[in-house]
């Protein structure tokens, strides 16, 4: 991609990234030179099979692993080679994670896991955790749970929670991983709406998923293969998932559904850890 | 704030596993409890001891025949070398003695009352109640007149005067000690035991000159005692008795034939063997308080591993090591903390109830409380480090897929 004078700054920029695990003797090339900038206010879809290679990427994207070759820069700043204290900070300060398993702390309450970032929150900025983890929880809808613990929610409310908590910090990116996987079709699209929503007021958001219909709603699309960026193209008309739930609504849910399977409903709801 | 949030983050895991932490805090119950009853029991014991040594009388000199241990041994049967001449010396020239008595001991058959029984006879003069501070509780002390015409008058320790007359108060009363018929002026207050387990009020107290010119059989010096006004004069009292006991046995060199012992150095002896029992009981107590620990890491390793995605997930949100490892660490010691405030309660009530039911003296040192809560906390750290390290040193994105 070519970025002219009038694009936004990037958020994030990989330069050949490699990522080699060793396990004994034997070498897996997790990642082969990917070359990637995401610029502020995109809205990226990631997809790939399982053992492309996506998962390692967002782990990078989100400071939870290190690349063993390459360059990355988030929001400007080097961040291969920092310690493992100043991954931390920059997943407190820059990122917001959202996971297919929802990944909240049970018998808590909502407010409580979504206060959570702010508890480890080192810049000591003066204000209020429980105030503003109340803002993020009204600003996902659920102003009205704010003391339900996670096992008396739904799976989509409780992945509003964790949206809640990853948005708590005002990061610079938000990090989806499979965050409909463990949702069905309707409340993924409501997820979706959600996320379409939040990019609308400026935020920009990885999403990684390998169902195509959910990927149709970010305004681009990269694929991963064996490693590699394959395909990296801009979604011309992105789906509306605020309209495509006020189509649910009128004719059911099988109306809008292109490959049958992707949506397959999944009531279950898994209990977060104990 | 952190703090704040640190501790509140502990309580909070504490509370939701209630029955767990109740049963981990047990073992640090168990282990302080224990510790400070066998303290309790080895203190009281102390405290006991310096009890029935003050009884013997305060700032007491007491002088016996024969060198001090360690000195030159002069073997077995060595002639006695105290004699009523070195305590009427002793109390002639020393200036820092308040009160000198000898004690001359016999043993002998008393009939008297209901019956008869055998017991100590011992001579002394009229400044023996001064120095053994024993007073008679009816009747009087022989006095001086009596001992000048050594009359045959006796004062009964209290033990005596109960077997002899149980029914009656024995003041007046006639008895006979051998075959020498004696008039009882008093009866002392009871003293109890002594640190051996003697019977200090089994004894029958008479002037020393009447036991000299009346009593046959064995009697001789068995020491002196002596007493001075304060403390402080005892180191000077001693010198004065060994210049004049040296001078009167013609000691020009070589070691005292005799041993001056004060209070102090009793004191010293019984204390140091009750601290050995103290510490030999405290220590098996605290193998209780280890247990404990080791049960604490036992919980905390099964609570890392339970809650690896917990921590996974805070790790993700941006908490750092060092926050996860002090997250665990101060759960741990907060539970062995509050394991060891309940156990300091359940131990001074134990030796509470343990000195009601056995009739021991007991008593928790204050040092005892402030050792077991910084011992528990001790305890919590050192057995918690390790579980909480092995959490700090997650890897996140391991910890989050676990299941």
């Amino acid at each position: 991609m070519t970025a002219s004078i009038q694009d936004p700054a990037p958020v994030i920029q990989l330069e050949g990234v490699e990522k080699i695990y060793e396990t004994g003797e034997t070498k897996v090339h997790a990642l082969r030179g990917v070359d990637l900038t995401i610029r502020r206010g995109e809205f990226v879809a990631i997809m790939g099979a399982s053992g492309s290679g996506k998962s390692t990427l967002m782990n990078i994207l989100g400071c939870l692993d290190t690349p063993t070759g390459g360059r990355y820069l988030l929001d400007g700043a080097r961040v291969d080679g920092l310690s493992r204290n100043a991954l931390a900070d920059l997943r407190n300060q820059k990122l917001g994670f959202v996971f297919q398993g929802f990944n909240l702390l049970a018998r808590t309450t909502a407010l409580q896991n979504v206060e959570l970032p702010l508890l480890y929150d080192r810049t000591r900025k003066p204000r209020d955790p429980k105030v503003l983890a109340k803002a993020a929880l009204e600003r996902v809808g659920l102003g009205d749970r704010l003391d339900h613990h996670p096992s008396q929610l739904s799976g989509g409310q409780q992945q509003r929670v964790a949206i809640a908590r990853a948005l708590v910090s005002e990061p610079t990116l938000l990090l989806a991983d499979e965050p409909t996987g463990n949702l069905d079709s309707r409340t993924a699209i409501e997820v979706m709406a959600l996320f379409q929503a939040l990019n609308q007021q400026g935020i920009s958001l990885v999403l990684v998923t390998h169902e195509l219909d959910i990927a149709q709603y970010a305004t681009r699309v990269i694929d991963v293969r064996d490693g590699r960026i394959r395909r990296d193209a801009p979604v011309l008309v992105p789906r509306n998932a605020a309209e495509d739930l006020v189509m649910i609504d009128a004719e059911g849910p099988d109306s809008l559904l292109d490959d049958p399977m992707a949506g397959a409903a999944n009531d279950s709801r898994p209990e977060a850890f104990s | 704030m952190r703090q704040v949030t640190l501790l509140t983050i502990a309580l909070q895991s504490i509370v939701k596993n209630k029955m767990r932490t109740m049963l981990t805090m047990l073992g640090i119950v168990i282990g302080v409890g224990a510790v400070i009853v066998m303290v309790a029991i080895g203190n009281g014991a102390q405290t006991q001891i310096q009890a029935q040594i003050n009884s013997l009388g305060t700032n007491l000199l007491v002088v016996t025949a024969g060198a001090a241990q360690g000195a030159v041994s002069l073997g077995a049967g060595t002639f006695n070398r105290l004699t009523v001449a070195d305590a009427e010396a002793i109390k002639r020239e020393a200036t820092t003695l308040a009160a000198v008595s000898p004690v001359i001991v016999t043993r002998t058959q008393v009939i008297g009352g209901v019956g008869n029984w055998r017991t100590e006879v011992d001579g002394v003069t009229t400044d023996y109640p001064s120095i053994r501070d024993w007073t008679a509780t009816s009747g009087s002390w022989f006095n001086e007149a009596d001992i000048e015409a050594k009359r045959a008058v006796a004062v009964l320790g209290s033990t005596v005067a109960r077997n002899l007359f149980p029914d009656q108060d024995p003041v007046g009363a006639r008895i006979q000690l051998g075959h020498t018929p004696f008039t009882v002026l008093g009866v002392l207050a009871t003293k109890g035991q002594t640190s051996g387990g003697g019977d200090q009020d089994d004894v029958i107290l008479v002037p020393y000159t009447t036991a000299q010119a009346r009593l046959s059989g064995f009697a001789f010096v068995g020491q002196i005692l002596a007493s001075t006004s304060s403390t402080a004069d005892l180191a000077a009292g001693k010198i004065e008795i060994t210049d004049i006991l040296r001078d009167s046995h013609r000691l020009t060199n070589g070691p005292d034939d005799f041993t001056i012992r004060d209070q102090t150095q009793i004191a010293a002896t019984a204390s140091s063997t009750t601290a050995v029992m103290t510490a030999l009981l405290a220590a098996m107590a605290s193998v209780s308080l280890v247990v404990g620990g080791i049960g604490i890491m036992n919980i905390m390793l099964v609570s890392v591993t339970e809650r690896t995605r917990e921590i996974g997930i805070r790790m993700a949100v941006g908490a750092r090591g060092s926050d996860v490892l002090t997250q665990f660490l101060v759960e741990s010691v907060v539970m062995s903390v509050l394991g060891g405030l309940v156990g300091l309660a359940v131990g001074v009530g134990g030796a509470l109830l343990l000195g009601h039911l056995t009739g021991w003296a007991t008593a928790t040192p204050a040092s005892a409380v402030f050792l077991a809560v910084g011992f528990s906390g001790a305890v919590g750290v050192f057995f918690g480090f390790y579980p909480a390290r092995k959490a700090a040193a997650l890897n996140p994105i391991q910890a989050l897929r676990y299941e």
